[in-house]
This record gives C-alpha cells, sequence and structure tokens, in this order.
C-alpha cells in the first residue's frame, strides 16, 4: 500500500522540516523593522565549538561563531 | 462495534494522558492527590530512612492535566509560546485563526483535537470584540480535548513590526532567484522565501 501523503517540495529537495523552518524564521526576521530586527538577530547569534575525539584526543575543533573573532 | 465504542468512551477520560495514579482508578476524572509522592517509591525510602519525610518528586511540581469537561466549555485555553518568549500563558479566548498547512483553521472552544504543522501566515486571536494578528514563520498547533491549544511558532510578530518595503524588496529577489535557479536546493529555497514574502506581503495589504 502505497503512502498517499503528498511530500512538501522542501523535502523532496532534501532539506529536512528543521531547516525549512530555521529559513522561514530568518526570512521573517530580515523583514522587521528597525530597532526589532537588531534585537531579534542579537537573539538569535550562536556561538559554539565543537570537536570530535579519536583515541583519547580531540581533533581540531570546528567553532560556528556570529561575533567577530577577537 | 457498538459497545466497543461505548466501553472506550468510559475509559477515556483516563487514558488519553497515561498518568500512573489516573490508570490505577480507572473511573476518576481526577489526578490522584500525589502530595503523598509515587507510592513505590515512598515506600521504598521509608523501609531506609523511616524518620525523614520522602524528598517530592519530579511529577508532583507538574501541575496535573486539565481535565475534559463533560460540557462544551465556553472558552478555549490557549498557550501560545516562542522559544525565546512566552506570548500567551492560558489565556481565555472565544477563538484562534490558525494558518495551517491545509488553510486557515478557525480553533473553537470544543474542536477536534488535532494536530496541525503551521505555514507562514497569519495567526489570530479573537477575544470579545478584539482581535490580535501575529505573523507566525512556522510551528505546529496542538489542540487537547479539554479545549486547550498549544501553539509553537518559531517566530511570530505583531503585524506593526514588519516593514513592507522589506517584503517587497525579499519577494522581488526571490522570485528572481527562483526563475534563476538551477539546483534542486537552490529551487528549494528560493521557492520557500517566495512563499514566506508572499505570505508576508498578503497578510500585510489583507
Amino acid at each position: 500500500m502505497a503512502s498517499t501523503a503528498a511530500v512538501p517540495f522542501w523535502r523532496s529537495a532534501g532539506m529536512t522540516y528543521i531547516s525549512y523552518s530555521n529559513i522561514c524564521a530568518n526570512l521573517v526576521r530580515n523583514c522587521l523593522k528597525e530597532p526589532y530586527k537588531s534585537e531579534a538577530i542579537n537573539r538569535e547569534k550562536v556561538h559554539f565549538s565543537v570537536s570530535k575525539w579519536v583515541d583519547g584526543k580531540p581533533e581540531k575543533p570546528t567553532i560556528r561563531s556570529d561575533s567577530p573573532e577577537e | 462495534m457498538f459497545r466497543q465504542v461505548a466501553s472506550r468512551i468510559l475509559t477515556r477520560p483516563t487514558t488519553t494522558y497515561s498518568a500512573a495514579a489516573a490508570i490505577r482508578r480507572p473511573f476518576s476524572t481526577e489526578v490522584a492527590d500525589t502530595t503523598s509522592g509515587d507510592e513505590a517509591f515512598v515506600e521504598a525510602w521509608k523501609k531506609v530512612v523511616p524518620n525523614i519525610d520522602p524528598p517530592k518528586t519530579p511529577s508532583q511540581f507538574m501541575h496535573p492535566r486539565p481535565p475534559t469537561p463533560s460540557t462544551l466549555p465556553t472558552k478555549l485555553t490557549v498557550n501560545f509560546v516562542l522559544p525565546y518568549a512566552s506570548e500567551l500563558s492560558q489565556k481565555e479566548v472565544d477563538m484562534v485563526i490558525v494558518p495551517a498547512t491545509t488553510g486557515q483553521m478557525g480553533i473553537l472552544p470544543g474542536h477536534v483535537p488535532t494536530i496541525a504543522e503551521l505555514k507562514p501566515g497569519l495567526l489570530s486571536v479573537h477575544e470579545g470584540n478584539d482581535i490580535k494578528k501575529y505573523f507566525i514563520s512556522s510551528g505546529f498547533a496542538f489542540i487537547h480535548p479539554n479545549s486547550y491549544a498549544d501553539i509553537l511558532a518559531v517566530e511570530a510578530v505583531p503585524l506593526d513590526r514588519v516593514d513592507p518595503a522589506q517584503v517587497q524588496k525579499g519577494l522581488n529577489e526571490f522570485t528572481q532567484k527562483l526563475s534563476s535557479a538551477t539546483t534542486d536546493s537552490e529551487k528549494a529555497e528560493a521557492q520557500i522565501g517566495v512563499d514566506v514574502h508572499s505570505a508576508l506581503n498578503f497578510a500585510l495589504t489583507g
């Protein structure tokens, strides 16, 4: 019995729901008026560093940051 | 067939939400008094430390699920939350219209329990004569049998915070990207852009 639910266009293009939702949210935030726009963008800033561990040693970390590196 | 339906109705109030205490007393609609704590834990505690009162367990800090009333309630209780703020918390309203992927859905008290995925669009909360409108980027709406509606959105902005010039600019930009897109993922992103900006446009002008 084949599933009849139509797949949303973003899913058939290989995107996950969460990426879709985040893209929509970013687009909406970009359309805000000034004080709200900078508040929203500041609120959503992310800064993290991830490193994989191999044989008990950390490899080079990938750093994701929206703030300029000092 | 009807006998099955009747027996399911009799047990319905308790089996929807599996609070352990409610299952043990199948015909009560109120969740049992949990101030004494989870029984097995309390008994084990008393065997080891009889003189000190058992500590509270996490379930005791939780408010019990509001029961499903037997008559149709007059108001819908809405919890409208965003990841960073709670816009409406337990607010009693007459009706909420949410932008579901299947179209604008009106939620009245006594609505059938539903889980709806939301698309970018207008959410309006109707309370007496006031209507509050928000533009939602995407999210979900859960309608429970006890006339509680939980609306979760990633971004929700009142319409007066949206800049129409930016919306128009974005719409033109993405329409152009859509026509010049080559790969599937570029097309998808451009399509999303067009959808969001046209929904914003429609919300601003409608």
